[in-house]
């Protein structure tokens, strides 16, 4: 694939390889960073430089974290908050699948009256991110009182405009004869979303659940607004809760192990679905 | 099995009269082609049979039910698509076995009906594969597989051999024919070959326009064509039509040459219609032949077919076929017999089929 662009020369191979390099170092120099000093004590850190290499405090900070220092800072303990974030973010990936296939299968295979209509309606939404209704959004989870719950955490970011988009693309490449074969091969509509269109989905859905998975897991904003009680505070939004504005005050070396906590469960979902991911998104052939 | 009956099936998109009423009583078993150009509404008639198309007006019925508002699947059929439409992400088993499963087929019955469509199809060894590690030939195999486990009142085929090389559709074209005979199946089979049309029909659908021109067997259509476009479309080359005018005891083509007058007709204007292998070279010029210059000669082998153009300074263009060992050079002048008893005669203003042979 690349021949024709860059040559297979020697030195553009080298260039290749070192470009390559370059952008892993500066892309993984920061995660290595937090991990070495998620292994220092806490005076280490506070007296710069960071040494480069990790220290001989990491089963000690690790073990401080898990045994209740966290919960003494927040009042929350970590595996708490990462059962949060584990919830919020699968909750918003497998939610978002789920209501943007439905929304897709819809618009592309059915023909109802205002179908372009909602089609468009969804397509607008795209305007609209969390961050511009938010108080509106706010206002109905009160009344509704999901404040404190996962179901808050969840809904409001479930709706997803983009997601629609992709799968609408995707079930218009499925060409018109498969459908035409499956009705008389005597499936219906709920027999051709299961038996056909939901396998021939399957490497999207795992691109897309990866990328969605790290997008509930980052959330900051919404957790931050519709969670008042520490106990359902998302990793992210307690990390952030751990830094006080006197340094001195802020336990840096479990702020580095929280980080770093916070880091893995993603970095998880991308390693374990690398190669569906890949797939996902440079698949043609179907 | 069972009959397949059309009675004035019509089909209107908007103003737009796609299918302008066609009628026509299939008996059981029977296979019937429906042929003619692309966009002459072939496709959309099998479709409204197989219910993936609403019909306008008009009656469709497979074993004397009526069918008109059943969905597909209620229909009874089996359909074999162009490009097979085989589910890429199921194995060729599960290709085959999804409709039974649909229908409530379980077990032992299952596997023991997939593997006899199997054999039948020679499939066996490549249950296990995936379309997509087919070749051409043995996806359409399975295409076919997938209507004939299922065990259908009809057969419906919309133009199954055309994304096939020459050889393969051959060879496909001998195995159609062959398992419908086996398997007895009323069959409707669209292509727009007529080769192929003719090889495989018991009756054959000749449609144009969305008017279905003539049905009837193969041969009634190559002898007795009901107008001009009929006897166009089928055989190949196309017949020659020749401008003529019935006058005295002649019959006086465009070139002034002169054929004996065929009985029963008035004095006036006709088209003479002459197939290319009903003109013969001859040695001598006179009544009854027609004189061309050879323009290009096609070899095939065994057959060479030649463009020529009628008279000296005629305007029409002529095609007739000769061994292939006996070829006129380009740019010669030859005497052509036309064999009067194969002639055919149309009405020159509504091109229909006036008399002959």
């Amino acid at each position: 694939m690349a021949e024709g662009m860059v040559g297979t020369s020697k030195r553009s191979i080298a260039l290749g390889h070192f470009l390559l390099i370059l952008g892993c170092v500066i892309v993984a120099f920061p995660i290595w960073y937090v991990t070495v000093a998620s292994t220092h004590s806490i005076q280490t850190i506070l007296n710069p430089p960071l040494p480069m290499l990790p220290g001989a405090e990491a089963a000690q900070n690790y073990g401080e974290a898990f045994s209740g220092s966290i919960t003494r800072i927040g009042g929350v303990s970590v595996e708490r908050l990462l059962l949060n974030s584990t919830v919020m973010a699968l909750g918003i990936a497998v939610g978002k699948i789920i209501i943007s296939m439905a929304s897709a299968f819809a618009i592309v295979f059915f023909r109802f009256p205002l179908r372009m209509a909602c089609f468009w309606l969804i397509f607008i939404t795209l305007m609209l991110p969390v961050e511009v209704r938010i108080m509106p959004t706010y206002k109905v989870m009160v009344d509704l009182g999901l404040i404190d719950t996962y179901a808050g955490l969840i809904l409001p970011l479930i709706a997803s405009a983009t997601a629609t988009l992709l799968f609408r693309q995707f079930f218009m490449t499925i060409p018109n004869e498969l459908l035409e074969a499956a009705r008389v091969d005597g499936a219906g509509p709920w027999r051709f979303f299961k038996d056909i269109l939901l396998p021939l989905s399957a490497t999207n859905i795992a691109a897309l659940f990866v990328i969605l998975f790290i997008y509930g897991w980052t959330q900051y904003l919404w957790p931050l607004l519709v969670t008042n009680s520490n106990s359902m505070n998302t990793i992210v939004i307690a990390l952030r809760k751990m830094i006080s504005f006197a340094d001195a005050d802020t336990p840096w070396n479990l702020v580095m192990v929280t980080s770093v906590l916070a880091i893995l469960p993603p970095v998880l979902v991308v390693v374990l679905m690398q190669r569906w991911f890949v797939k996902g998104l440079v698949e043609t052939e179907k | 099995m069972a009959t397949l009956s059309l009675k004035d099936v019509r089909k209107t998109y908007g103003k737009t009269d796609v299918i302008h009423g066609v009628s026509i009583d299939i008996a059981d078993g029977e296979f019937v082609v429906i042929v003619g150009p692309s966009g002459c509404g072939k496709s959309t008639l099998l479709r409204m049979v197989a219910g993936l198309e609403e019909i306008t007006s008009g009656t469709i019925e497979i074993g004397g039910r009526v069918v008109n508002t059943l969905e597909p699947r209620a229909r009874d059929i089996a359909m074999v698509f162009q490009n097979y439409a085989l589910y890429p992400h199921m194995s060729v088993f599960d290709n085959m076995a999804y409709g039974l499963r649909i229908a409530g087929v379980r077990g032992d019955d299952l596997k023991a009906r997939v593997a006899k469509a199997a054999e039948m199809l020679d499939l066996s060894t490549l249950l296990d594969r995936k379309p997509r590690q087919l070749s051409g030939g043995q996806r359409q195999r399975v295409a076919m597989g997938r209507a004939l486990v299922r065990d259908p009142a009809a057969f419906l085929f919309d133009e199954p051999l055309s994304n096939l090389d020459a050889k393969l559709r051959v060879s496909m074209r001998l195995q159609i024919k062959d398992l419908q005979r086996r398997v007895a199946t009323t069959s409707l089979y669209v292509t727009h070959d007529q080769v192929e049309a003719m090889t495989l029909a018991d009756r054959l659908i000749v449609m144009n326009k969305g008017v279905a021109e003539q049905i009837a067997t193969p041969m009634e259509i190559y002898d007795a064509p009901a107008n001009m476009f009929v006897a166009g479309f089928i055989g190949s080359p196309a017949m020659n039509f020749l401008p003529a005018t019935v006058t005295g005891s002649d019959l006086l083509i465009s070139d002034g040459s002169r054929m004996p007058r065929p009985a029963g007709l008035q004095d006036g204007g006709v088209i003479l219609g002459v197939r290319p292998e009903h003109l013969t070279r001859s040695r001598s010029a006179g009544p009854g032949t027609l004189t061309v210059r050879v323009l290009a000669v096609e070899t095939l082998g065994a057959d060479a077919f030649v463009h020529a153009r009628l008279g000296e300074s005629g305007s029409e263009d002529i095609v007739f076929r000769v061994p292939g060992h006996d070829r006129p050079a380009e740019g010669t002048v030859v005497s052509l017999a036309v064999d009067q008893d194969k002639v055919h005669i149309f009405d020159a203003a509504t091109q229909r089929r006036i008399s002959g042979m």
